[in-house]
């Protein structure tokens, strides 16, 4: 308010000086009072004045842009462009923002003024409309929602992406066929290795009988059916054998 | 006795030859992989750090050589000599024993249902590890409208907000107007301002209360509730972990040691692959050296302090999972003939080993965690700075930080004094420790995700905890199911198949009361009171079961007729003196310990002041008359048994003395029903 004081102090000083009334001086006039009013509506901490803070170099890394006028006129017109998409605000200009307070950070504060250019826009309506187009805006410099941040202005989360079936349910559900198959498989072959096993006992009782009516027919000497192995062990003589213990 | 091929008596039960291990390999795999379970990863590395990092290894091998080694070889011995599972064994060792058996049965089948829950949830991570990003990364958003206050973003607020915006960073295009009222990111702020504009909402409150991480384990996983009394209802997700758990433990034993020799090749080998591939990235990650030594140096001054070496003798004692009857199964299908001293002396060395490198591994990640926790909060502290006085991006570097806050907070106190400034010590980050299941859920899910590729690294790490739990479910249902054949609990026409189902089913029937929503807190009754105090009592009466009763010269007769040599002076006098006196003193240190303090365990509660910290609690009666029995349970056989002998011999006396006057029957322990199994010293 100081500045808005000295700044009426100075416009009064102006025009009661006499013989002051020049084309010239007059601009010089106009442009001291556009921008000591412009100054009063952009102040950090104003009303309806927001605070911008970038982090291009956390961003973009090797490939950061300088912050410099051109950018700061982008911002303007991307705010100006938010701006136009609200129903009333179509008449937003460039000229309308304002930003002031830009520091090495980089931040600034910015405004949005109506198009008398006396007083500002609502936050409200200034907050809605940057994030409806807070995607467009980060996409114009290259940043993001963490690297581009409109303090008291928070961002909104993308949905969830839940797929219709989670995942887990998916594989679990493969796995699981998988084990069960396998549990099948072995319960099956265990089945058919007891047949198998059933089937060779007969046959080796049958074995058995034959060789009881070989011992019939033999000499008399007990020998050992079962043991097939070629003749070459004469089991009479071994039975002897085991009785002794060895040393 | 005749030369010719033994058919074993003790096959009678089964029907069958008793089946043999296709080789070597397989045995000894099999008791390593029993040994090497999650207690190897999830244990040791913590009391490493807890108890002065190197030092530690004097009490742990100090343990190791009279304590460990000693138990295990006589469960070898007795196992691969008597051919028989737990029961049949105790019983052939002395009628009266034949409760530590059953005691063995019980407490493995008690075991097994809570390992298995375990295993149920390790399943759950790995499923949920194949997808980017991985679902414990970022809070849900809270659909409920809910006015929050809104505030100028925190710096440290960024973090939360990261994971979940899409993938670019940047939110969706042209959100419609319902969802910009749910979907906004709400700011935690200390201090409010008026709310203008739209109802605002942001992430589940209890997940910004605590992490992710946290809320993805205790709310997603478990759905626990505040207190034990409140049972809640059986979540169905971690029912099906459960069925399939169970159902792969089934297709694994389902024939015995016939299908788990196959499987064990895999389940076996493939946590140490996958303990060298987080070595080695381990050591690759910054921060990792920084870990090993400040984990590793060793603190000389802390074995001074009992607890340690309580706990290395604890730690030992359960790392080999003795006294399950585990090692008897698997020993019992060895032939006769086989040197269970070097086996035993060889799993107990590979299974310490084992510990040492999952501890290495699991420190230099952690050290990489706490590197890059200390980082962030560096970053944090300096973005505050940075932000605060609008300094150009980047311009204090971490090494700065120091000196630029002293010279700010000299210049501008006030200013300084109210950012949310931390404090910031690499060695508080390290200091951070964890144990058991918080390490593998909370703390190893964290770190994953700040490795590139986090997906690959987290299905690793739970295929790896699966598998060295698998391992050792193999054991532990092998004592329960051994005994049972050999016994023969069912008719010998009900095939082995049929009996290994039937095991299963009523283990994951009764493992069901775990899937509750206070499942967590009853896995940690059963933890500490089923398992803990049953092992040590069992062991010690193993012990002294096998040295005083059967006879240490009997024992070591056939331990010469095994191996081909007898034991040397070391093996007697840790049997006969130093186990069982070490086994005592834990026990009693473990008695006194355990009700020291009252009872209590702490619960996960969102109303608590004090949130995320857990809320201590005492346990209400009927839980603690709970923990009374299922401390007692098991080891209850041993009496009853024993006096349920003594009333038989009595009355066989009685019947006898009744029928023949003049007879002196003696209840002689030698008169037992299996001596055929035992070789006959006249007849070599």
């Amino acid at each position: 308010m100081a500045k808005a004081d000295l700044s009426a102090a100075w416009i009064f000083f102006f025009l009661t000086l006499p013989c002051v009334f020049h084309p010239e001086r007059m601009l010089w006039l106009l442009f001291f009072l556009v921008s000591a009013i412009h100054a009063e509506l952009c102040q950090p901490g104003a009303e309806n004045a927001f605070k911008v803070r970038l982090s291009i170099r956390t961003a973009l890394g090797d490939k950061a842009y300088a912050w410099d006028t051109n950018e700061e006129y982008l911002f303007k017109a991307m705010v100006a462009f938010s701006m136009r998409k609200v129903p009333n605000r179509e008449a937003t200009e460039i000229s309308h923002v304002l930003l002031c307070n830009v520091t090495q950070r980089v931040s600034f504060w910015f405004v949005v003024t109506d198009p008398s250019k006396n007083h500002t826009l609502p936050a409200v309506e200034v907050q809605s409309a940057i994030r409806m187009n807070k995607n467009r805006i980060n996409n114009a410099f290259f940043l993001n929602d963490q690297t581009l941040e409109f303090l008291k202005i928070p961002s909104t989360l993308a949905p969830p992406m839940d797929p219709s079936v989670p995942i887990w349910i998916i594989i679990f559900g493969v796995i699981f066929c998988i084990v069960i198959v396998a549990i099948a498989l072995l319960i099956l072959s265990g089945i058919w290795q007891r047949r198998r096993k059933n089937k060779e006992p007969s046959e080796v009782d049958d074995a058995e009988d034959k060789c009881e009516n070989m011992i019939t027919i033999e000499n008399g000497i007990p020998s050992d059916p079962l043991d097939m192995k070629g003749g070459h062990i004469n089991d009479a003589f071994m039975t002897e054998d085991e009785r002794l213990t060895p040393l | 006795m005749a030369h010719a091929p033994e058919p074993d008596p003790a096959a009678s039960g089964l029907g069958d030859e008793r089946p043999k291990w296709d080789n070597k390999a397989q045995y000894l795999l099999s008791c390593i992989g029993f040994a090497v379970g999650l207690g190897n990863i999830w244990r040791f590395p913590y009391l490493c750090q807890t108890y002065g990092g190197g030092a530690f290894l004097i009490p742990y091998v100090i343990a190791l050589v009279f304590e460990g080694i000693p138990i295990f070889h006589v469960e070898l011995a007795i196992g691969q000599r008597l051919r028989k599972g737990s029961v049949g064994v105790w019983t052939a060792i002395s009628p009266y024993l034949s409760g530590v058996g059953l005691g063995c049965v019980t407490l493995s089948f008690l075991i097994s249902l809570y390992y298995n829950t375990i295993v149920a949830w390790v399943l759950w991570y790995l499923l949920n590890s194949f997808q980017h990003p991985l679902p414990w990364s970022s809070c849900p958003p809270d659909l409920n409208r809910t006015a929050t206050s809104v505030s100028p973003s925190q710096p440290w607020a960024q973090k939360e907000v990261k994971g979940h915006l899409s993938p670019k960073g940047q939110c969706c295009e042209q959100p419609r107007e319902t969802e910009l009222k749910s979907h906004v990111v709400r700011v935690p702020t200390p201090h409010s301002q008026p709310v203008t504009g739209p109802l605002v909402s942001g992430f589940v409150e209890e997940c910004q209360g605590s992490s992710a991480v946290s809320y993805f384990w205790y709310r997603q996983t478990l759905n626990i509730t505040a207190d034990i009394n409140d049972s809640g209802s059986i979540q169905w997700w971690l029912l099906i972990c459960l069925a399939a758990s169970w159902a792969v433990v089934y297709m694994c034993v389902i024939r015995g040691i016939e299908t788990t020799g196959k499987v064990i090749y895999f389940t076996a080998l493939f946590p140490y692959l996958v303990l060298t591939i987080f070595l080695i990235r381990g050591l690759t990650l910054p921060g990792a050296t920084k870990g090993l030594i400040y984990l590793f140096t060793p603190n000389m001054h802390i074995l001074q302090n009992p607890r340690v070496w309580l706990d290395a003798a604890t730690q030992i004692f359960f790392s080999l999972s003795l006294a399950f009857g585990g090692h008897i199964a698997f020993a019992s299908y060895n032939s006769p003939r086989n040197d269970c001293q070097k086996d035993a002396v060889v799993i107990a060395l590979v299974n310490s080993m084992t510990s040492l490198y999952a501890s290495i591994a699991v420190f230099s990640v952690l050290g990489f965690k706490a590197t890059n926790d200390y980082e962030h909060c560096l970053d944090r502290n300096i973005l505050s700075l940075i932000n605060e006085f609008d300094f150009p991006e980047q311009s204090i570097s971490r090494d700065d930080y120091p000196a630029v806050l002293m010279h700010l907070n000299a210049t501008w106190p006030k200013r300084v004094a109210q950012l949310p400034l931390k404090a910031c010590l690499l060695e508080d980050f390290l200091d951070k420790s964890a144990s058991g299941p918080g390490l593998a859920f909370i703390v190893f899910t964290e770190t994953v995700l700040h490795m590139p590729g986090a997906p690959v690294w987290a299905v690793l790490f739970f295929g790896m905890l699966f598998t060295l739990g698998l391992s050792t479910m193999f054991g532990t249902v092998e004592a329960v199911i051994t005994p049972l054949l050999d016994v023969g609990v069912l008719p010998r026409w009900v095939p082995k198949e049929a009996l290994t189902g039937l095991v299963c089913l009523v283990c994951f029937l009764s493992a069901t009361c775990f899937t509750l929503q206070s499942g967590n807190y009853w896995l940690e009754i059963f933890d500490n009171f089923a398992a803990s105090l049953n092992l040590l009592m069992l062991a010690f009466l193993e012990v002294v079961g096998v040295v005083y009763v059967y006879g240490m010269k009997r024992f070591c007769d056939d331990i010469a007729w095994m191996t081909g040599r007898r034991p040397s002076p070391y093996w007697r006098l840790t049997w006969r003196v130093v186990s069982p006196l070490l086994l005592l003193t834990i026990f009693v240190a473990y008695i006194i310990l355990l009700f020291w303090k009252p009872l209590s365990y702490k619960a996960w509660n969102p109303k608590y002041e004090l949130f995320p910290s857990r809320q201590e609690k005492l346990y209400p009666g009927w839980v603690r008359a709970a923990c009374v029995l299922l401390s007692l349970l098991p080891v209850l056989w041993v009496p009853v048994a024993a006096l349920a002998q003594l009333l038989t011999r009595r009355r066989w006396t009685w019947r006898d003395r009744d029928a023949r006057p003049d007879t002196d029957m003696r209840l002689d322990t030698d008169t037992r029903p299996d001596t055929d199994t035992r070789p006959d010293t006249d007849t070599r």
